[in-house]
């Protein structure tokens, strides 16, 4: 049973190059309805960057972007990624924004909602993550965990159909990572789809529904946790896990 | 009449500073505000348009941007101030039948406030977090709107204090105009004084005029220090108990 009208995600083949540097050579990865995969693998092997290729903050070379089934390559980019709500390891809530501006701002703007009812939503949206009564303060005035419900917050008011996590818990101090990761959970227990670039592992094995592995620019090994986590197949895999671990 | 006491005539004739002052008042003062302020508006519009084309993805556009920054920047004010106030003069008649210098001096004041502030808008929208931008986008908004609404903005904001500078320098820097030879009520405070001491042989007329330009100035500084400090720390913030602690606990305060 799920409360959002979320949506199935494809990437078809998907290269990308700055340059010489081949950042994804050939990436195929599905993430059906409703499941949450983690993206998991060494740094540098390409998974922020498939994040921002696939709401297409970057286009590819090559390949294709289904959503729900349908290619979104042909579609305005900007309406694309009203559809695909994304989370930063570094928050990037507007400073010179109140908390509750920074939700209703994008419901205003891009939902056009009169004024009141955006601000109304974003109360909503504020309560949802615990943090209604700060919706009147500056982001800075919040410490990081906070600030990055917020930005789940933010995200989540656009209601869009996938919602993108790049390390949304790297940058926190390690007291703070559980409440943010505890509101992930609690979005993919409610049949969210989601795509969650991560270093944790206990999230990767004990939430997420599908992992996916990732290594110079492939997708190296792509199945259940258990199979990843217990039995995996590659050497890179074992060999990351047991880096990990 | 002693070294000491001569040298406190010089400077500090009551006499001398109590015949300038009602000039001063009457329009010196005035003169001073118009040439500082209207260049600064000026100056500020062009320079947005300059940091603008200098950020802009089109290689022309930042092109022209930079050679007019680096020109109007590498040029002494005076000399600017000379070579358009006159130079420009006979075209000015022509034009609208203006025989004063006094908007072309205007003019050239803006034009180098310009490339200044130009460039303190640039630095200023091109030091706000890239990530601004790209979360700005990933809500759905264009690049451009982005830009417009979240990128420009926090830009403009932190490049505040260093505007205000601009603008005492302007201040300042106004005083060149007396190069153009202006008309007896087009004169500025530092004119006044200086052809009040020249036709008295006492530098007491110039003593008043730098009173003036302080009184001016230093609230001015005072006023870019407060709203430095006020931006760096933002607005005040009533800070539950438990949060103030936490905040002390760690030593820090981003």
């Amino acid at each position: 049973m799920s409360q959002f009208t979320s949506g199935s995600l494809t990437g078809k083949n998907l290269h990308l190059a700055f340059g010489s540097n081949k950042v994804l050579r050939g990436i195929d990865i599905h993430v059906e309805k409703g499941t949450a995969a983690s993206v998991i693998g060494p740094s540098g092997s390409g998974k922020s960057t498939l994040l921002r290729v696939m709401n297409r903050l970057i286009e590819p070379d090559q390949g294709d972007i289904l959503l729900d089934g349908r290619s979104v390559l042909k579609d305005n980019p900007d309406e694309l990624r009203r559809r695909i709500g994304m989370v930063f390891q570094q928050f990037n809530l507007f400073p010179h924004k109140s908390v509750g501006e920074n939700v209703a701002f994008a419901l205003r703007k891009l939902r056009k909602l009169p004024k009141d009812q955006a601000w109304a939503e974003a109360l909503e949206q504020l309560d949802k993550v615990g943090l209604k009564h700060k919706a009147g303060v500056r982001p800075s005035t919040l410490s990081g965990g906070q600030q990055q419900r917020v930005a789940i917050a933010r995200a989540l008011a656009m209601k869009p159909e996938v919602m993108f996590f790049d390390e949304a818990t790297s940058a926190l101090d390690p007291e703070l990572v559980k409440g943010v990761l505890a509101l992930m959970t609690d979005l993919a227990n409610d049949g969210m789809t989601m795509v969650v670039v991560t270093h944790e592992m206990g999230f990767s094995r004990n939430v997420s529904n599908q992992v996916v592995f990732m290594d110079g620019g492939v997708v190296v090994e792509n199945g259940s946790p258990e199979q990843l986590f217990t039995e995996p197949k590659t050497e890179r895999l074992q060999k990351f896990l047991s880096d990990v671990l | 009449m002693d070294a000491w006491s001569r040298l406190a005539d010089t400077f500090l004739n009551w006499g001398y500073i109590a015949e300038v002052l009602p000039t001063m008042f009457s329009y010196g003062l005035l003169n001073t505000i118009v040439l500082a302020l209207s260049s600064g508006l000026i100056g500020t519009f062009l320079g947005i348009l300059l940091a603008l084309m200098g950020i802009s993805r089109n290689p022309v556009a930042r092109w022209i941007a930079r050679i007019y920054t680096d020109i109007f920047r590498g040029l002494p004010a005076v000399l600017l101030i000379l070579v358009i106030g006159l130079g420009f003069g006979p075209l000015l008649k022509e034009l609208t039948g203006i025989r004063s210098p006094y908007p072309l001096g205007i003019l050239a004041l803006s034009l180098m406030a310009a490339a200044y502030i130009g460039e303190i808008f640039r630095s200023g929208i091109q030091s706000v977090d890239k990530g601004q931008l790209e979360a700005s986008r990933a809500l759905g908004f264009g690049y451009g709107p982005s830009m417009r609404m979240i990128v420009v903005p926090q830009g403009i904001r932190r490049v505040l204090p260093a505007l205000m500078n601009q603008f005492i320098a302007l201040i300042k820097e106004s005083s060149l105009v007396f190069t153009l030879g202006l008309m007896s009520r087009e004169r500025e405070l530092f004119q006044i004084g200086q052809d009040f001491a020249a036709n008295n042989g006492n530098q007491s007329p110039l003593v008043a005029a730098a009173i003036f330009y302080l009184v001016l100035t230093i609230p001015l500084t005072h006023l870019v220090n407060y709203i430095d400090n006020r931006l760096r720390t933002g607005k005040e913030q009533k800070h539950e108990p438990d949060e103030a602690a936490a905040v002390i606990g760690k030593g820090a305060h981003a």
